[in-house]
């Protein structure tokens, strides 16, 4: 208990330099937002203006503690190009972002971890060449060039979905599921292939070690070692890779999102990158960063709650 | 370091031969011109004249993968090299000497390779206009934590070693036992290390131009062709499959080179 406390503690201040480093990095960069906004009749006195209007003009850390305070409250500001509130344009992109995210990390869990068990236990020359060859070919494949391959395949060739018609999921909650199968799959491939073999040599590994012996001459089933001794051990690496790829397949959203023209959090950060939209950029980096401090933050509580050893009191 | 042969180092090697030697002629000579548009030949289906088709402005897509794939080759060997050499100065440093000072950047690397360098980097190049030195600047400076991380463990377990005590105590100056004496010892996990980067600094290449922000063109990049042969996958798959077979060509070649050499060798 007082180490979950602990961790909370040390998870509250990465989140604040996280912050921090998020809102600096967009003081001390090229380029002023102004000159973007004013395009070519810009003027020095207009440029003062709108910076005394859009608050650019006060010290750093008043704007730092002042943009901190409003998104605790869940205000992210107000958006240069577009002249709305930040958390209004965030409403809608990022439940898709969200959910495309969670389909392709449960489908990575439900496919790798019965996979990984099913390819460790099976000691065969021909296995291991077959996972080793399947797992160079899914990782060498971008997340992006499957999509796009998938689009051609099922969209162009077999013509089960239409490639660019996203179906909102106010609209249809299966077409929708449907729709971000392909992209949550694409998303997900390389991580199985990962998964499986990091899942599989850790199985390996714990096969030959004298407690699986021990358990086995005590008249434990296979599947009662394989559950109660083998994947205890096993699972731990798994687990913080797991988390990984939590953040890994958040961050591939932004691209996949671009090849199936998925309206989310990637496509809003893109084009507000491009028209130097600070604080839209801002609060979605944020966002993507407190999701992957959570992610390891879980991570490492059900790595504790896995593992005795790990706990010191 | 002996290698032991097997299929994945011959395939590998044979492999990385060939895309070597194409990409090299791609610096010095293409079959047509890389920027010479031709409307009369605008996405043709690839023939003996175009062995991979031509794209929407008649440009052989060929030649454009020499060139892109090119400038990939440049691009990732540069990050793996600024994150090496940084990674092995670091890590030797902090490994072999420890104290306060790697107590702090070891810090300051998990904080960073805690974040996945593609959104690190998709951020910093945008902001700082793109082009391919930025992205060598960026990703090399990204890739320089995981390097340090691998080479701090190997050098801190070395560090006591009897022949490490050995050299010490016949008065071999620092950097020599630095890098004379523990630095080959690293190589089993640092050649890992490499491809593994290598392979993916094609890959966030690739990405950041395929989200507009990397490769600005004419400049050909594999990434940028495959964001415009999106909108002529209908039309001209070929197009989509030159430019992607190319990436997963060279990621292929290299890891199936590492799984080689990581299989092959035997550790005393």
């Amino acid at each position: 208990m007082k180490q979950i406390v602990k961790k909370l503690i040390s998870l509250i201040i990465t989140l604040l330099l996280v912050s921090l480093l998020a809102f600096l990095a967009f003081q001390i960069i090229p380029g002023d937002p102004t000159t973007k906004l004013l395009g070519t009749n810009a003027t020095p006195e207009k440029a003062a203006e709108l910076r005394s209007e859009l608050g650019l003009d006060r010290p750093v850390l008043v704007r730092y503690l002042e943009w901190l305070g409003g998104f605790v409250r869940g205000e992210f500001g107000t958006s240069y190009t577009y002249r709305r509130d930040v958390g209004e344009l965030l409403a809608d992109k990022l439940p898709v972002t969200a959910l495309l995210t969670v389909m392709s990390f449960i489908l990575t869990v439900i496919i790798s971890i019965p996979l990984g068990i099913w390819t460790g236990r099976t000691r065969s020359k021909a296995a291991d060449h077959i996972s080793v060859i399947l797992d160079q070919i899914l990782m060498a494949v971008p997340p992006f060039f499957f999509g796009m391959l998938a689009c051609y395949f099922f969209g162009i060739v077999l013509k089960w979905f239409t490639p660019g018609a996203y179906v909102a999921l106010s609209e249809s909650v299966p077409g929708c599921l449907g729709y971000l199968v392909l992209p949550a799959l694409s998303l997900a491939l390389p991580r199985i292939a990962m998964t499986v073999r990091m899942l599989r040599s850790s199985i390996q590994t714990e096969l030959t070690q004298d407690y699986v012996y021990t358990a086995r001459s005590r008249g434990l089933s296979e599947w009662g070692v394989l559950r109660r001794h083998i994947l205890r051990n096993a699972m731990i690496p798994v687990v913080t890779f797991l988390a990984v790829s939590a953040a890994e397949i958040m961050t591939g959203t932004i691209i996949i999102e671009q090849v199936f023209t998925i309206p989310g959090l990637g496509r809003l950060l893109i084009s507000s990158i491009g028209n130097r939209d600070f604080p839209v950029v801002q609060a979605i980096v944020v966002i993507l960063a407190t999701w992957i401090i959570i992610v390891y933050y879980i991570a490492d509580l059900l790595n504790h709650w896995m593992d005795p050893r790990l706990r010191t009191d | 370091m002996k290698i032991r042969k097997n299929a994945y180092f011959i395939t590998g090697g044979i492999l990385s031969a060939i895309l070597t030697v194409i990409i090299v002629t791609g610096l010095f000579w293409t079959p047509y011109s890389t920027t010479a548009m031709n409307a009369q030949e605008k996405l043709q289906p690839p023939s003996w004249k175009h062995i991979l088709g031509t794209d929407n402005f008649g440009r052989d897509v060929f030649s454009r993968v020499m060139e892109g794939a090119g400038t990939s080759l440049i691009i990732a060997l540069l990050v793996v090299v600024i994150g090496c050499v940084c990674g092995i100065v670091f890590g030797s440093l902090c490994g072999y000497f420890g104290g306060a000072a790697d107590l702090i950047l070891m810090r300051i690397c998990d904080a960073i390779t805690a974040f996945p360098a593609m959104l690190l980097a998709l951020v910093i190049v945008s902001l700082t206009g793109g082009g391919a030195g930025n992205i060598v600047l960026a990703l090399g400076i990204l890739f320089i934590p995981s390097f340090t991380r691998v080479v701090r463990t190997e050098y801190a377990s070395c560090r006591d070693l009897n022949y490490i005590n050995a050299a010490r105590l016949m008065g071999v100056s620092n950097p020599r036992i630095l890098y004379a004496h523990i630095l080959p010892n690293t190589l089993s996990v640092l050649i890992p290390t490499i491809t593994i980067g290598f392979n993916n600094a094609i890959l966030a290449e690739a990405s950041l131009s395929f989200l507009g922000i990397g490769i600005q063109p004419p400049q050909a990049s594999l990434g940028s062709m495959l964001k415009d042969s999106q909108n002529y996958l209908a039309s001209a798959p070929w197009y989509a499959l030159g430019a992607g077979g190319a990436i997963v060509l060279m990621i292929l070649a290299v890891s199936l080179l590492s799984e080689g050499v990581q299989q092959g060798t035997c550790r005393i």
